[in-house]
């Protein structure tokens, strides 16, 4: 017979949702990082009953710079299994309590400059014209201002505190949420369902709501993904360089800044919180990826 | 081509307005710019004199306009710490930085360019997985990290580079390549996805059909087609550099203008932090204006009109 | 007239997630000096992937064989990368479908055109350009000298694809692979095209394959035709004997499909042939038309199908099928 029957496992039809769940699991990516993000987070979320110490208040000055647990060979130290740091704070408690700052900063940083951005976004991109050379324009000039520095001048001019970082941050990354927005609104905005709803007469707004935001939120996901790690990566500098997170809070990018006067001594001051940073950043950038590429995989770059 | 130059000017000139109006208004931040400058030490008739003297007693606009047009001179005010012109001593740190950030984008881009092409050439092969896990490592590092851990082995253990100061090129490397790595993902990733791109096309099945050598076809035609958005991705990524630069030429103690921001905010030398954002914002809009100029030259469509 | 292209047994395969795909299989043709075989068939028979095998730029996954592939006495499957490199644009050159997009936007006409001449030849920059304002005034280009600093985009489609024909002769080729050179042209220049071509073969008497799905095409240029269907070649020989006897069923289905002007009564069923092209992945068993086939019988659904003499020599097609009783059925259908 010269034609080619479907077999069996051919003419059943894969239905959307378990094609999705295949991609997903079969994804490396999202696995890894989604595994080491449940770690993170576990941590954060259970850090007062993972240890006995407190981060801040149990200092030992008396046990300072004990080195952690792999450095002197067979000898284990039970008690501070990642050493104690220059005012004998038990070095593992302020690592997992520092989870909770960063993934706390990440997530709310990322919140409001996501609410920023796809509000601008969406604007631009559904209404255009004007609404949309407003947009770009503002766009271009937050893009001119240097992040780094202007969250600097801001924090040192009106005080550093956990909010304060937030905020500024939120305000000042919104950027990449308005780029992306914009050009998938655009993308969907031409679409029949859009053109049908508009001629049943709905209101602009549910139009957004209903037909536009729901074939953006793939697009949405990722970028708030990027923009949690970048929201991370600029709190750990803000307060490496003294103007985030202030002491004695365990921010790791704080823990850093303390630990790099006896790095050449001790390395693992730095070394560890600085991991875990890696991680963190890591893991979440490996999770936006594996979203991307299995709901939109034709956006890579 | 003229049309598009002169209506990129002026948004360029509009943003960079909005840049100056924004800067400028920073310092209100504070509450009381004369409060901040004088210090906690100062007393009533300190700050009063502070005031007169910087004119924080005008309203706000005339003290707008005239920075503005002072600015325009080049006169960005006196630095109250330094007791020095502001304009001074930016332009005598600028160098360094610009220097930090050619050098940087020039690592970034030796690095990225060849990865991205032969990433294209042999998609997933073992080079390009190679490539891509160097991309996802590297947008996961944190500069200040990655900077220590140079200086820690290559400047500590090794003895191979100076760590501060910028007494030799030397001292250049390490910096480079912290402030550099952060950029090479992204280059990276744009060079192979344009190249995939390009190769795929048609125009490069002509050249192959016209027995173009293998080296002939991937440079003059694919790559010359691919580095378009690479080019321009690269000027920005540049400009980004020149105000990212703090971290980095703090910790390596290079006299550019990040670490003169820096030492300025700690010393709340509000004029010369006000000049600095506006600078260096000055200089990104410029630089990204003459990528959008590139841009639109490399591509004769948009240039021959 | 002895022939420039040998082709014998020519297959191309592509694995795919499915299994192996054979687009190509088995195929037989020659090309004469000065003769133009036109290779017809439907859209997926196999036709581009035959051109792109004979120039080599099939896609790295695809692997093509040949019991014999010869271009002026020499054979080509051994030909290293680098020879091939030398012979293509040289001694065969091929010009493609989409002249919109077959050029590179980022340099101009001129480069483009030398660069094809430099490449192969010692020859100056001055000659080059020569060359390339002599080719582009022979293909109708007025105003040539101007248009070499010119870049594609300022061309229309139809320019552009007397730029790319003119290209293809910059080395003096004795073999030219056309891949639907005007499909995606407006219909008014597609005879200007097509003319065109047959003039500048002629004049240089160049071996030319026309690939196209178009009858009127074949029917103005060839010399010999062969169509393809499903990967084979089911019929061929020379125009004359295709267009007026033909022999294997799918090609009077595809001739019954036209209408003719006289011929064709108004309001009559215009013919077409039901079904789908058959999947060409893993081993087909027997001919490849006979699910769609009106004549098929039962021995046509396994075994290879070989060649038969049709009415006249060098009139070949591939059936279980007489020829008379082909002949009659043809005069049964088209009555």
């Amino acid at each position: 017979m010269p034609n080619v029957t479907p077999t069996p496992e051919q003419s059943v039809e894969p239905t959307a949702m378990s094609a999705m769940r295949k991609r997903v699991f079969g994804h490396y990516g999202i696995i890894i990082g989604g595994a080491i993000l449940l770690l993170i987070f576990g941590m954060a979320l259970f850090a007062p009953y993972l240890t006995n110490f407190h981060p801040i208040l149990d200092q030992d000055l008396s046990n300072k710079m004990v080195p952690p647990m792999w450095h002197d060979g067979p000898k284990v130290n039970p008690v501070h299994p990642l050493g104690t740091d220059l005012q004998g704070r038990d070095y593992l408690t302020r690592l997992v309590h520092g989870a909770q700052i960063s993934l706390l900063i990440g997530f709310a940083a990322m919140l409001i400059s996501g609410v920023i951005g796809t509000t601008l976004g969406v604007a631009a991109g559904y209404f255009g014209g004007r609404v949309d050379m407003v947009v770009n324009y503002l766009i271009t000039v937050r893009l001119s201002m240097p992040v780094i520095l202007v969250a600097l001048a801001v924090v040192s001019l009106v005080g550093s505190s956990l909010w304060i970082v937030i905020w500024v941050l939120g305000l000042l990354i919104w950027d990449r949420f308005a780029v992306v927005m914009r050009s998938t609104t655009l993308q969907v905005r031409n679409l029949d369902y859009v053109a049908a709803a508009q001629a049943a007469g709905c209101s602009k707004f549910r139009i957004i709501m209903t037909e536009i935001m729901p074939n953006i939120a793939n697009h949405l996901i990722v970028v708030a993904t990027l923009e949690m790690a970048h929201a991370i990566l600029l709190e750990a500098a803000l307060s490496f360089l003294g103007l985030g997170v202030q002491p004695p809070a365990p921010s790791w990018g704080l823990m850093i800044s303390e630990g790099k006067g006896m790095m050449f001594f001790d390395p693992w001051l730095v070394g560890i919180p600085g991991a875990a940073l890696f991680a963190l950043i890591l893991a979440i950038n490996l999770l936006g990826d594996g979203i991307r590429d299995v709901t939109a995989p034709e956006n890579r770059n | 081509m003229l049309k598009f130059a002169l209506r990129r000017l002026g948004v360029a000139v509009l943003v960079a307005l909005t840049v100056s109006l924004l800067t400028f208004s920073m310092i209100y931040l504070s509450g009381d710019p004369a409060m901040a400058l004088a210090g906690e030490t100062a007393t009533q008739s300190d700050i009063e004199n502070i005031r007169r003297v910087y004119g924080y007693d005008q309203p706000i606009i005339v003290q707008y306009l005239s920075w503005l047009g002072n600015a325009l001179q080049g006169d960005l005010g006196r630095s109250h710490y330094l007791k020095t012109d502001v304009s001074e001593v930016i332009f005598a740190r600028l160098p360094n930085t610009m220097i930090l950030g050619g050098t940087a984008i020039t690592f970034a881009l030796l690095l990225a360019i060849p990865l991205g092409v032969v990433a294209a050439i042999r998609p997933n092969s073992i080079i390009d997985r190679i490539a891509l896990t160097i991309a996802v490592i590297g947008q996961a590092l944190p500069s200040f990290w990655f900077a220590l851990i140079l200086i820690f082995f290559l400047g500590i253990t090794y003895r191979l580079l100076p760590i501060t100061g910028t007494s030799s090129w030397m001292n250049f490397i390490m910096p480079s390549i912290a402030l550099g790595y952060y950029v090479t993902p992204g280059v990276m990733r744009l060079t192979r996805a344009g190249m995939l791109e390009v190769l795929g096309s048609d125009y490069i099945r002509t050249a192959k059909a016209k027995g173009l050598r293998p080296v002939t076809v991937l440079f003059k035609h694919a790559l010359r087609n691919a580095i378009i958005p690479v080019v321009s991705l690269a000027a920005v990524q540049f400009g980004f550099m020149l105000g990212g630069s703090i971290v980095i030429e703090t910790i390596f103690a290079i006299n550019g203008l990040g670490f003169l921001a820096w030492e300025s905010i700690q010393r709340a030398d509000l004029p010369m932090m006000q000049a600095i954002v506006l600078v260096l914002s000055i200089i990104y809009i410029l630089i990204t204006l003459l990528a959008d100029m590139m841009n639109a030259w490399l591509d004769p469509r948009i240039r021959v009109n | 007239m002895s022939a420039i292209l040998e082709v014998e047994d020519l297959k191309v395969d592509i694995p795919v997630s499915s299994g192996m795909l054979h687009p190509v299989q088995g195929l037989n043709f020659s090309v004469g000096r000065g003769e133009t075989l036109c290779i017809v068939g439907e859209s997926g028979c196999g036709k581009s992937l035959t051109s792109l095998a004979l120039m080599d730029l099939l896609p790295s996954k695809a692997t093509r064989s040949a019991t014999r592939l010869v271009l002026d006495g020499e054979d080509l499957t051994t030909a290293s990368d680098r020879r091939m490199s030398d012979i293509r644009g040289n001694k065969m050159a091929m010009i493609f479908q989409e002249p919109m997009t077959s050029l590179n936007p980022a340099y101009t006409i001129g480069n483009q055109l030398m660069e094809a001449l430099l490449r192969h030849r010692n020859v100056s920059g001055d000659e080059a350009r020569e060359r390339a304002i002599f080719l582009l005034e022979k293909v109708g280009i007025t105003g040539a000298a101007s248009r070499l600093g010119q870049y594609p985009h300022q061309l229309s489609g139809g320019l552009r694809q007397r730029v790319m024909i003119a290209m293809s002769l910059m080395c003096g080729p004795e073999m030219i692979i056309a891949d639907e050179p005007t499909t995606a042209l407006d219909v008014t220049i597609q005879a200007q095209i097509l003319l065109l071509l047959a003039e500048l073969q002629k004049e240089f008497n160049m071996g030319m394959i026309l690939i196209t799905h178009d009858l009127g095409v074949v029917a103005r240029v060839a010399d010999r035709v062969a169509v393809m269907y499903a990967g084979q070649v089911v019929e061929t020989g020379t125009a004359t004997q295709v267009f007026e006897n033909p022999t294997h069923p799918y090609t009077q289905g595809l001739l019954e499909c036209i209408p003719i002007p006289g011929k064709t009564e108004r309001g009559s069923p215009l013919g077409s042939i039901p079904g789908i092209v058959p999947s060409l992945v893993g081993e087909l068993d027997g001919c490849h038309f006979a699910e769609r086939c009106r004549y098929s019988k039962s021995e046509c659904m396994t075994g290879a199908v070989a060649f038969q003499a049709g009415m006249e020599d060098g009139h070949v097609y591939r059936c279980v099928l007489g020829k008379d009783e082909c002949a009659s059925n043809f005069a049964k259908g088209a009555a």
